[in-house]
């Protein structure tokens, strides 16, 4: 499987503002420093607590806003991302990196190149009672892609529209209606048909369940399945609830305020969790089973402002294990087992 | 177990512009002593108009047609029919013996109060009695001691104050205090309730596990993080030790970090207090682990009652069983429940979860299943048992 | 339930919303019918200008030949405030359509792009709302020289920069909207996000404050033609009517009413458009106000 998707060292700082001339005097560390390869095909899943950065990492791989600084690769070959490397280290800012990271890096792309990225990849939002316009008809929202990217034009439209419904499972007598007039799952639906509206090869997904029901979430997340298998797509899936990136996704990536901290197989990090924060999360994720009640861990303390993050490992404060050494230096991501990644100086 | 609620026959309708949503209908349920009872269920399917119908306050348009709550007063060994009490009454109730707490935190604090201000507010409400009884023992101890000059100069202020706050103590309504209160200097010298609430806030805090509750007490709401606010919630909640603490999908905004550390507070306030709880969610496994029963709604009506293990291991009602297989769970292959939500303004008749059920007979299309004991402590709304 | 079925329901409930309808559509069918209603003499070129009968200043009572009278220089009181509603509704219309279309293309250049060019138009936006706002169209008409046209222009220098800001500062909040977010994700240009998504949520605060301010365009017009500064003389424009009458407002000391009806008629025709749009304003106001349970 080659790698479709590859950031590196991505961070996204949002400035803060203050006094009378609204000058930046601090920035909010959203994203900080992330580096991660999503293969072809793949469905990783992107878990963590609220705020720790996963929406605006989503936002800006999708490059909805501008990275602060890092590269994202788009399906670009390994070797001309090696040479890029390389030229990088060398430390000299010759026109060829420049030339190079200009034709492949997604961050520089210019804005009429990233809205022709985006016919290759989708970002689906978190709550599908806002992500559509209200004034907007269900055919023309999702017939949009199309027209925008002129795809298809005239009669066409009308057809691939109502074979995207059909395909997300809503019957093509709606079309005439307006968001509001559908619950939640089926506007979700009618969100997920229109990102597949121009056949992209990857869509990420913020939250897609979060405003939705149990039953209608596992409606939506079986959909997502079954369109994953029949367009050969990749997924990068963002969630809270870790038993749903459990069972549906291939890969898992753990943040905490800002940065990944473990990278595993599901079997791997939900069994034998090695960062100390993912084991608590798991701990604290309740589990339908009222046999299972006993033995959580609770962890104390609260998660961090990534304005103001703690020095050192930004875990530490709640760290049972921290040391001296935790409170100073930030933990690198390391590859401890076969495709397990850590960002710990004392994995479990 | 002896039931502290006891709710019959409840109808809550709302009548719309658009036509009548029938929120609850003809829901039986009893809430016992010193139980957690959790309600599940989807969106709509009337959780939050329950609660709120055994406070009184559905939100207009909506209106209880019929039935009946009873609540047992331990304090009064009496039961009450909160339906038929006056506005009057029904006032010193809420927030007292029955008190609630929501899903926002946010919405249900005063944003221009401090944390500590409001949670006095509740004591010096409810509890003015026990406060005019702490302030004179106060009194009484300084009265007690000491021979020295300024005190025997401030003696006929204390043995004054003494008594004023002994007639609080005592009356319901006295007329001394109640015209101080009016007078703005004077207010002043009632200062000690106001102590009392205070200090009572600050342990209440530190009961909640507040880190820091004196500093906290002085805060104001935007001043605190999500998880914080929600255990201010909940100490104010818990103000008037009330027998039956209503949680709204307390945990619904909070991450699972801090998720984790409110069931545990749940946990606790219930073995310490010996309190009814009944704890609204849709998660459920936040039910599953605070909930010694779980009620669950579908569409206004309750389809089954049982224990946590009970439901969650022998599930017997299809839309539960339906629910559970919808949970995803690593190594199992999600279900899904076939067609839509029933609509609110026109429920199927009969049962009305039989368009979605696989197991749907003919009777089960004109004729509403009745809830009733299956086994022992389980109750089903289904014509399959 | 439809839009336009909620809208009329919502219009009919309520009395001083359907009087509005009713005033407005008055008006409207007089100035379609003006040339029906208060036929142009024949051989008269301009249907505009009002006809006179003579030239000596006193205005005259109701008569046979003139229904309403005639105002000062004997111009024909009726055929002027029915040719009058032609004037009001065009001087209304133009003013507000084209103070409108500047407040969207700036307010959303402004509220969308944001940066250096919404400072700029920002700061241009404060520097004509700090002056008094008839004094300026005052001067601007007199630099232009008096007429409807230089009136019109004056208006919109006015009158645009609150509209810019109005929508502007609407466009700042649907901007951020997440369905504005997606559409810019489907990789629309923002051309199109403004046009397709942005405007359509954001227009209609300004669309009710132009319905209530058509009355106020035509109220100022009015101001100005009574200055003098208006329509050239005898032109039917209820403004200059009211100017005619300055004169008269006070008949002679035995019988101060004598000429009421100079002062009168005009009066009524421009309080009556005035208040017809104001009250269909606030029904547009109550009717798209999102806090309206329509679901
Ligand atoms: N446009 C913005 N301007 C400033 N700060 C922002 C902006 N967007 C996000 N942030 C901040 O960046 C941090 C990360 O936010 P983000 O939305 O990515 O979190 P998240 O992991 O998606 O959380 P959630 O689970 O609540 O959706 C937060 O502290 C947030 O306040
Ligand atoms: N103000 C209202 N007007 C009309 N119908 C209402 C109103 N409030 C609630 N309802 C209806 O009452 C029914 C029950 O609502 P309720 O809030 O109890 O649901 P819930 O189970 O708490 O759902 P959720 O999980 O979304 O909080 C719903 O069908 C809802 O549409
Ligand atoms: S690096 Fe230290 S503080 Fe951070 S998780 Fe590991 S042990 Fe805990
Ligand atoms: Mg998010
Ligand atoms: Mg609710």
């Amino acid at each position: 499987m080659d790698t479709l998707v590859d950031i590196r060292r991505l961070k996204k700082h949002f400035p803060i503002l203050g006094g009378v001339l609204r000058r930046p005097v601090g920035a909010v560390k959203a994203v900080d420093g992330v580096s991660l390869a999503i293969k072809r095909g793949q469905w990783l899943g992107l878990v963590g607590e609220s705020g720790c950065g996963k929406t605006t990492l989503a936002k800006t791989l999708i490059r909805l806003w501008k990275p602060t600084s890092g590269h994202i690769y788009f399906d670009v070959p390994d070797v001309v991302k090696a040479e890029i490397e390389m030229l990088e280290s060398q430390d000299k800012n010759g026109s060829k990196l420049n030339s190079l990271l200009k034709e492949n890096d997604l961050g520089t792309f210019s804005s009429s190149r990233v809205r022709s990225f985006h016919r290759r990849a989708q970002l689906v939002h978190q709550d599908p009672f806002t992500s559509l316009n209200p004034r907007m008809k269900i055919k023309n929202i999702v017939a949009e892609p199309l027209k925008i990217h002129h795809v298809l034009s005239g009669h066409a439209v009308e057809t691939a529209v109502e074979e995207l419904l059909d395909k997300v499972g809503l019957s093509s007598g709606q079309l005439e209606r307006y968001p509001h007039q559908f619950s939640g799952g089926q506007r979700q639906r009618i969100a997920i048909a229109r990102a597949l509206a121009t056949k992209p090869e990857f869509i990420a997904f913020d939250e897609p369940t979060s405003a939705l029901d149990v039953s209608v979430q596992a409606q939506i997340l079986n959909l997502l399945k079954d369109l994953k298998r029949e367009f050969g797509l990749t997924y990068l899936y963002i969630t809270h609830e870790l038993l749903i990136a459990e069972s549906v996704c291939d890969y898992i990536a753990v943040m905490y305020v800002g940065k990944v901290v473990e990278m595993g197989k599901p079997e791997e990090i939900f069994h034998t969790p090695r960062h100390p924060y993912s084991q608590s999360l798991i701990a604290a994720t309740p589990v339908p089973d009222p046999t299972r009640r006993v033995g959580r861990i609770v962890l104390p303390g609260e998660v961090p402002s990534p304005a103001n993050p703690p020095p050192g490992c930004h875990f530490n404060p709640r760290c049972s294990r921290a040391s001296d050494e935790c409170r100073e230096f930030e933990p690198e991501l390391k590859l401890i087992s076969n495709d397990h990644y850590v960002a710990c100086f004392y994995p479990l | 177990m002896e039931d502290l609620v006891r709710i019959r026959d409840l109808t809550v309708r709302f009548h719309t512009y658009e036509g009548v949503v029938y929120a609850i209908d003809d829901l039986d349920l009893d809430i016992r002593q010193g139980e957690t009872l959790g309600i599940v269920g989807e969106t709509g399917s009337g959780k939050t108009m329950t609660a709120l119908a055994i406070l009184r306050l559905i939100p207009y348009p909506g209106r209880i047609e019929s039935g009946s709550i009873v609540f047992f007063d331990k304090g009064l060994r009496s039961e009450l029919e909160l339906l038929k009490l006056s506005e009057d009454k029904m006032r010193s109730i809420r927030g007292c013996k029955i008190s609630m707490v929501f899903q926002e935190p946010g919405s249900a604090l005063n944003p221009v109060y401090t944390i500590g201000d409001q949670i006095s507010e509740v004591y010096l409400l409810h509890q003015r009695q026990e406060l005019g009884r702490q302030a004179k023992r106060r009194i009484d101890s300084l009265l007690g001691n000491g021979g020295t000059l300024a005190a025997s100069i401030k003696r006929p202020f204390w043995r004054w104050q003494s008594r004023l706050y002994n007639k609080i103590a005592e009356g319901s309504n006295p007329l001394e205090p109640r015209i101080l209160s009016h007078i703005p200097l004077f207010r002043r010298l009632l200062w000690r309730l106001k102590d009392e609430a205070g200090l009572l806030t600050v342990s209440m805090l530190k009961d909640v596990e507040i880190p820091d509750p004196d500093r906290v007490a002085g805060r104001y709401p935007h001043e605190l993080s999500g998880g914080m606010k929600q255990r201010a919630v909940i100490a104010m909640a818990l103000a008037c030790s009330p027998e039956l603490l209503i949680a709204d999908e307390p945990t619904t905004s909070l991450d699972v970090t801090i998720q984790a550390q409110m069931l545990e507070l749940f946990r606790r306030i219930k073995a310490d207090r010996g309190a009814s709880v009944l704890f609204i969610t849709h998660n459920l496994g936040v039910a599953a682990e605070v909930c010694d029963r779980v009620a669950v709604m579908y569409a206004g009506r309750l389809c089954e009652v049982a224990g946590v293990e009970e439901i969650f291991l022998h599930p017997m009602h299809p839309y539960t069983k339906a629910l559970l297989e919808a949970v995803p769970m690593p190594g199992k292959e999600l279900q899904t429940i076939p067609g839509a939500l029933a609509d609110a303004f026109n429920p199927p008749p009969g049962c009305r979860f039989h368009p979605r059920c696989p197991s749907a007979m003919p009777t089960c299309q004109h004729e509403r299943p009745k809830l009733k004991e299956v086994a022992k402590d389980h109750m089903v709304a289904c014509y399959l048992y | 339930m439809s839009d336009w079925r909620f809208t009329a329901r919502q219009l009919a409930k309520n009395p001083l919303s359907l009087t509005g309808v009713v005033i407005i559509a008055i008006f409207i069918i007089i100035a379609i019918f003006a040339p029906l209603i208060a036929p142009t003499p024949a051989g008269q070129l301009n249907s505009y200008m009002i006809p006179r009968d003579g030239y000596w200043a006193e205005p005259q009572p109701p008569s046979a030949a003139h229904i309403l009278g005639t105002t000062q220089g004997q111009y024909d009181i009726f055929y002027g405030v029915v040719w009058g509603a032609r004037s009001a509704f065009r001087v209304a219309l133009v003013v507000m359509s084209i103070t409108l279309l500047i407040g969207i293309v700036l307010g959303s250049l402004a509220g969308y792009f944001g940066g250096v060019l919404d400072e700029i138009l920002m700061r241009i936006t404060d520097i004509f709302l700090a002056f008094p706002w008839l004094i300026l169209a005052m001067a601007l008409v007199v630099v232009l020289g008096p007429g409807l046209k230089s009136v019109m222009i004056a208006l919109i220098v006015v009158w645009w920069p609150s509209y810019a800001r109005l929508i502007r500062g609407d466009i700042l909040q649907v901007r951020e909207e997440d369905y504005v977010e997606a559409a810019r994700g489907l990789g629309a240009s923002s051309g199109r996000v403004i046009i397709r998504h942005v405007l359509p949520n954001a227009i209609y605060p300004a669309l009710i404050m132009a319905s209530l301010d058509i009355g106020a365009v035509v109220l100022s017009a009015a101001a100005l033609s009574f200055l003098g500064l208006g329509a050239p003389e005898g032109y039917a424009d209820w403004g200059q009517m009211t100017q005619f009458a300055q004169n008269w407002i006070v008949g002679p000391l035995d019988n101060p009413l004598k000429y009421w009806y100079a002062v009168i008629i005009p009066g009524l025709f421009i309080l009556f458009f005035v208040l017809g749009w104001n009250l269909l304003g606030d029904a547009f106001r109550d009717i798209f106000d999102p806090r309206l349970a329509r679901r």
